[in-house]
């Protein structure tokens, strides 16, 4: 039987008291959110904390999905289901739905949270590359206010973040542009594991130019990546699958995988070509219908 | 710490231990052993109960983060000896074998005939693909679940001799 080693159990009534709770108790602390990577951890004892703060009353402030002009904000306690479920996220980025559908499993998409799936920062971690693929900026709350960072500031390393042992995210912005489409591909061993290798792709169109595109992949390293080369090397470029061959080579010879029970480093070398080449198209493909 | 929740309409409340998980919780502390325990991590899904109507492995939640929560548990289904159409349905289908999956089926199916009266083969498949059957080849299953999807349309659509606008609001709310 796994049991977590003991600790003490309070409940968040609001982000401040989450926060000054965490203030007070420094790293003996930890949020729990859906509980779904935190808990599996403290079972196998390769997590232990003398405190458990439970955030899951404060759904209600911090679980929305808000669509401004501009941007689309989504608040910490957004679940994987409701992300999934959301047709407005749809509309505005399809990525969302194509990773959300292949993340986990319908039960465990009941609880877990975009926070928490930021926060756990495992180099595997499927909505990490869909944040940086869609280059959205996360909002870290302390005691002294609010301070914004970008998904390369917020990712340390693997399972370490930018946010402080007094601190919380509490929300993700995504920036909202004309004439875009994204799109996410997943190689998994089995339905709902987690993936050998993915990859994130977005693009904007100007006229039948593109505009920008964006790339990201997870499990290929210590952390997702973004692949700033494959941008520039799309930038002002008419798409074309000799276009998506080009970047897809990028993305095999700039990642680091390494080989392990999900395959060798050269298969996952091979499928971060593939699923960028297949990502890319198929976002371009998803502008075109759209238009 | 005292943890109070409700477990299929009735309130409980019981002195534990923060760590204790809800699935020890309801078989060790309440005696409902129907919920099943089996792999620990997440994966197999026998341990399913509902928490506010929403199918949730129990293994990986903390009976303090039910708290305050309605649960539902397999015990739960029957009501006033009347079992749930899906419960028939797995008898009338052969849905189990050994049984070690099925409290955490029918949770989950529960749900989505809950949510979705009216679910294709596939989204019934998609909604138990989180949980593992080592007996069925999970086909009797997929068809136990259609069984009890029609059983409740029918007990629908039988309404309508005994009382016209209840049928009409019941297949309304259905749809
Ligand atoms: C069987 C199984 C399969 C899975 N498969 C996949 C998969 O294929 N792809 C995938 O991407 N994920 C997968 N996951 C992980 C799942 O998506 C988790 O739900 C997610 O990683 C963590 O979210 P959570 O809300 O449960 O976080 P928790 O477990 O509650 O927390 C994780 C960490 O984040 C911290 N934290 C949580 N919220 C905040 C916050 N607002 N501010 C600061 N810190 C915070 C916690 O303190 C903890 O350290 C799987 C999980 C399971 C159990
Ligand atoms: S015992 Fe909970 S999922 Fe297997
Ligand atoms: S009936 Fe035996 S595991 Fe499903």
């Amino acid at each position: 039987m796994q049991v977590p080693a003991p600790f003490e159990y309070e409940r968040a009534t609001s982000v401040d008291q989450a926060i000054g709770l965490l203030d007070r108790l420094g790293d003996t602390a930890r949020l729990v959110a859906g509980g779904h990577s935190l808990l599996p951890m403290m079972k196998l004892r390769l997590a232990n904390f003398e405190y458990l703060i439970d955030i899951n009353d404060l759904s209600d402030v911090l679980g929305y999905i808000t669509v401004e002009p501009t941007q689309i904000r989504i608040g910490a306690m957004a679940r994987h289901r409701e992300l999934l479920e959301s047709a407005e996220l749809g509309r505005a980025f399809p990525i969302f739905a194509d990773a959300e559908k292949v993340i986990a499993d319908p039960v465990v998409r009941n609880r877990g949270t975009l926070g928490g799936s930021l926060c756990q920062a495992d180099p595997s971690e499927d909505l990490s590359a869909v944040c940086t693929t869609l280059n959205a900026s996360c909002v870290i709350r302390g005691r002294d206010g609010d301070r914004v960072v970008t998904m390369e500031e917020f990712h340390r390393g693997p399972y370490e973040t930018a946010v402080g042992d007094a601190e919380m995210l509490t929300e993700v912005r995504f920036p909202l542009r004309p004439n875009g489409a994204s799109a996410y591909e997943k190689v998994e061993r089995r339905a709902g594991d987690w993936a050998v290798v993915s990859s994130g792709a977005a693009v904007w169109l100007d006229g039948d130019v593109i505009a920008d595109a964006r790339v990201g992949l997870a499990a290929v390293g210590p952390n997702t990546a973004g692949l700033p080369e494959i941008s520039a090397m799309l930038t002002g470029q008419r798409p074309s699958e000799e276009l998506y061959e080009q970047a897809g080579i990028i993305a095999a010879r700039s990642c680091n995988p390494v080989t392990d029970m999900r395959g060798s480093e050269e298969y996952k070398r091979h499928l971060a070509k593939e699923l960028t080449r297949r990502a890319l198209r198929r976002s371009v493909n998803r502008i075109n219908e759209g238009s | 710490m005292q943890v109070t929740m409700s477990v299929n309409g009735a309130e409980v409340s019981r002195e534990i231990e923060a760590r204790l998980l809800l699935v020890h919780f309801l078989r060790d502390h309440l005696g409902l052993t129907g919920t099943h325990w089996g792999c620990d991590t997440s994966n197999c899904g026998t341990c399913v109960v509902l928490v506010d109507d929403e199918p949730v492995k129990s293994c990986t939640m903390l009976a303090a983060m039910a708290g305050g929560h309605d649960v539902r548990t397999v015990e739960g289904l029957e009501q006033d000896g009347v079992l749930d159409p899906l419960q028939r349905g797995f008898m009338e289908c052969h849905g189990l074998q050994c049984g070690f999956c099925t409290p955490g089926m029918l949770m989950t199916t529960r749900a989505l005939l809950d949510r979705n009266p009216d679910p294709t083969d596939h989204e019934i498949r998609e909604a138990i693909s989180g949980q593992i059957c080592r007996c069925t080849g999970y086909a009797t299953i997929v068809r136990s679940v259609q069984w009890a999807a029609a059983e409740q349309a029918g007990i629908r659509t039988s309404l309508p001799e005994q009382d016209d606008s209840r049928a009409s609001s019941a297949v309304g709310g259905a749809s």
